[in-house]
């Protein structure tokens, strides 16, 4: 252990105590050096020819080159799609397709540290995160869509909900798995098929999927994985699927509903966020702390659903900045695979670039920052947990969305002060409250236009509880009853039951 | 109800982080006063939970007043007995108030009820102790006692103690385990790092 000093009289105290590393083995892991689009159950060479690499964020390890899938590879992709939606899925007995969820939830717990080693590997997410976050929730979304997939006609009485055909998924790299667990899962549970594009940075648990997909014995095209860039995305936006489920920016948002117009296609879009986790004056002020690093510092802030504006009411702003710059000097940023790490590596130099863009606006515009002492390692791409104080509403970091681990705090005198400044956003994904009060949460959650709203928690999911925004964070919901409707078809309604 | 606790023989294996058996006893300051004057250098106390629990803090304040003045500049230790407390309200607000009345030292539990020193409830008591020193910069000490039973736990609430208050806290003087059946483990630990071989629990005494 360390060493002791001695103080005056007292027994001596150590004068430091630094953790060991502890690293997840990297082990598990199997990579390939180059992988192909999963096509028909099979990986296929692109037509294309096209490849790209990917790293591993924490340190610029390349880790194995990605197809990058050209128009005529996702055509291939949909077609595949399409027949095996007519040959046998779409008339697969409900309970059919709920085994084949079932199986591959088992098999995602069974290999879940195997997931979990790769997801912060090639995500740079911590491996605290990705173990005990990701893979647990990816398996839980398969486990309770599987519960509807033979229950369809009990979650929409009196409708008869068909499956829309092939369903274009396109995810970001925030939560790769996990978002591919949100998009698969309630799509085959309705009866379709799929083309998933997983995000460009982050493909290597979506490819990974697909040897549980084998193992599962899916029929061969039900789930399509094509990888590449926003130029794959948008040719899976423009091919010939019935609907598209969007998970990502507003701006790539916008332009998809902008392509879709007067196509008849289905779509849902989860966008940004810019969520204000407000504090009252009679909260638990420490679990409160707790919260707030939770809220902005999970997943180095790469969270549409992140807490990211920080509203304190003004009497307790003084102790909570103390204490919250007290927490921060205990968040240990470094290797995502070190068991001990609280924050990991940021996603891409690309996103790196727009985080250190928009933390120098606020410097500018002037916001005072703080930024504990920390020791960043030299390669990869790395930012340290930043709180910015004497913000205003106009400030650039208060309005647009950092998806990094800057945090805005502004303050804020009465409930109705609170709410005025929460909802002055383009955004509405998500929003926190934190008070011991019960009749004000309910009082604030009534007037917050925001599709999710914790109470005394902040980022906690759970797949029976539907996610989803207001205006530019997007529309249509994922999880819960209302995330298998984007996937069902209720059109011939009135027919049927006159019929009936 | 008091526990009061006699140290002349035992003072050494409680720099040990070992918890010896309590001895009871009633009468509150002049009890306190005399086992004082038999030379104990430590006292032990527990709050008057039923005082508490009904809301009576006045009572159980002025309990703790009163034996602190009895026992003048001699250690006072208050076990608050959280396991009977029920929320984790009120364990701040005992602790506040044993701190507030005098208490050198705040303590988790006699080690009669079975589960109490767990994580959570530690980290409240730290929490509590921190935001008093930030206030007043008065450094009150901290002892978790009961269901810390192996060396992992109790690394566990070392770095809850390290993250929560420093490291200035991670001195006997502060910081203590009462934890018997601790002991055994650490030192079947450390024979194990030295042997590379795990022994039998029979091989390490039980007093």
């Amino acid at each position: 252990m360390a060493e002791l000093e001695q103080r005056g009289d007292r027994t001596p105290v150590p004068s430091k105590w630094d953790y060991a590393s502890a690293p997840e083995s990297r082990e598990i892991v199997t990579l390939a050096e180059r992988y192909g689009l999963f096509i028909g159950g099979e990986f296929v060479e692109p037509r294309s020819g096209d490849y790209y690499e990917t790293i591993a964020p924490a340190d610029e390890e390349p880790l194995a080159e990605i197809p990058q899938a050209g128009a005529e590879d996702v055509a291939l992709a949909v077609s595949t799609a399409r027949e095996a939606f007519e040959d046998g899925w779409s008339a697969a007995a409900p309970a059919v397709r709920a085994k084949y969820l079932f199986r591959i939830a088992r098999i995602l717990q069974e290999r879940s540290r195997e997931f979990a080693v790769l997801e912060s590997l090639n995500g740079g997410k911590p491996i605290r995160e990705s173990r005990d976050v990701d893979l647990p929730l990816a398996a839980a979304h398969f486990f309770y869509y599987a519960g509807w997939a033979d229950k369809l006609e009990y979650a929409f009485p009196h409708r008869r909900p068909k499956p829309l055909g092939v369903a274009g998924q396109i995810i970001p790299w925030n939560f790769p798995l996990l978002m591919l667990a949100w998009k698969i899962a309630p799509a085959l549970a309705a009866g379709n098929t799929v083309v998933l594009k997983p995000a460009e940075t982050t493909p290597l648990s979506a490819l990974l999927f697909c040897d549980v997909l084998r193992q599962a014995e899916l029929p061969p095209g039900v789930v399509n994985i094509v990888t590449g860039d926003g130029a794959t995305g948008a040719s899976l936006v423009k091919s010939d699927v019935d609907k598209i489920a969007f998970t990502g920016s507003t701006e790539v948002g916008k332009a998809i509903q902008r392509e879709l117009a007067g196509t008849g296609k289905k779509l849902t879009l989860e966008l940004g966020g810019k969520a204000a986790n407000i504090i009252f004056d009679d909260c638990a002020l420490d679990q409160a702390i707790e919260g707030i690093v939770n809220g902005i510092y999970f997943n180095q802030g790469h969270v549409c659903c992140a807490g990211s504006r920080l509203l304190v009411q003004e009497s307790i702003y003084e102790p909570l900045i103390e204490k919250l710059k007290r927490r921060l000097t205990t968040l240990r940023v470094g290797d995502p695979l070190d068991k001990n790490t609280d924050v990991g590596a940021i996603n891409s130099r690309q996103q790196l670039d727009k985080i250190e863009e928009l933390v120098a606006a606020g410097n500018e515009e002037g916001a005072e920052i703080y930024q504990p002492p920390c020791r960043l390692p030299e390669k990869g791409y790395w930012f340290v947990p930043t709180v910015f104080t004497n913000v205003a509403q106009s400030y650039r970091i208060a309005q647009e969305e950092i998806f990094g681990p800057v945090l805005s705090v502004l303050t804020f005198r009465t409930p109705d002060e609170a709410v005025e400044k929460a909802n002055n956003t383009p955004y509405g994904l998500s929003a926190g409250v934190w008070t011991e009060k019960g009749s004000r949460i309910l009082w604030m959650a009534q007037r917050l236009e925001a599709g999710v709203i914790w109470a005394n928690t902040y980022n906690r999911f759970d797949p029976a509880s539907p996610f989803g925004g207001y205006k530019e964070s997007g529309f249509g919901r994922e999880g819960g009853l209302h995330g298998l409707e984007p996937y069902l078809d209720f059109r011939e309604d009135s027919t049927e039951v006159t019929r009936g | 109800m008091l526990v009061l606790r006699l140290l002349e023989d035992q003072i050494e294996r409680l720099r040990h982080a070992v918890a010896p058996s309590a001895q009871h006893a009633r009468g509150g300051g002049a009890e306190a006063r005399r086992v004082v004057e038999l030379g104990a250098d430590e006292v032990d106390m527990v709050v008057d939970r039923g005082a508490f629990l009904a809301g009576r803090y006045a009572k159980v304040y002025d309990e703790i007043v009163q034996v602190k003045e009895a026992v003048g500049e001699t250690h006072l230790k208050v076990i608050l007995e959280v396991g009977e407390l029920g929320t984790y309200d009120n364990v701040r607000r005992a602790s506040l108030l044993a701190i507030a009345a005098g208490a050198d030292f705040i303590k988790t539990s006699t080690g009669k009820l079975s589960s109490s020193a767990t994580l959570p409830v530690t980290l409240v008591m730290l929490e509590a102790i921190r935001d008093v020193f930030d206030e007043t910069g008065r450094r009150v000490g901290m002892k978790p006692a009961g269901g810390i039973r192996n060396a992992k736990q109790a690394v566990q609430t070392l770095v809850l103690v390290h993250e929560t208050l420093g490291l200035d806290w991670l001195t006997p003087d502060l910081f203590r385990f009462g934890a018997s059946s601790l002991l055994n483990d650490v030192l079947m630990q450390i024979r194990k790092q030295k042997t590379g071989r795990y022994q039998s629990p029979d091989y390490f005494t039980i007093d």
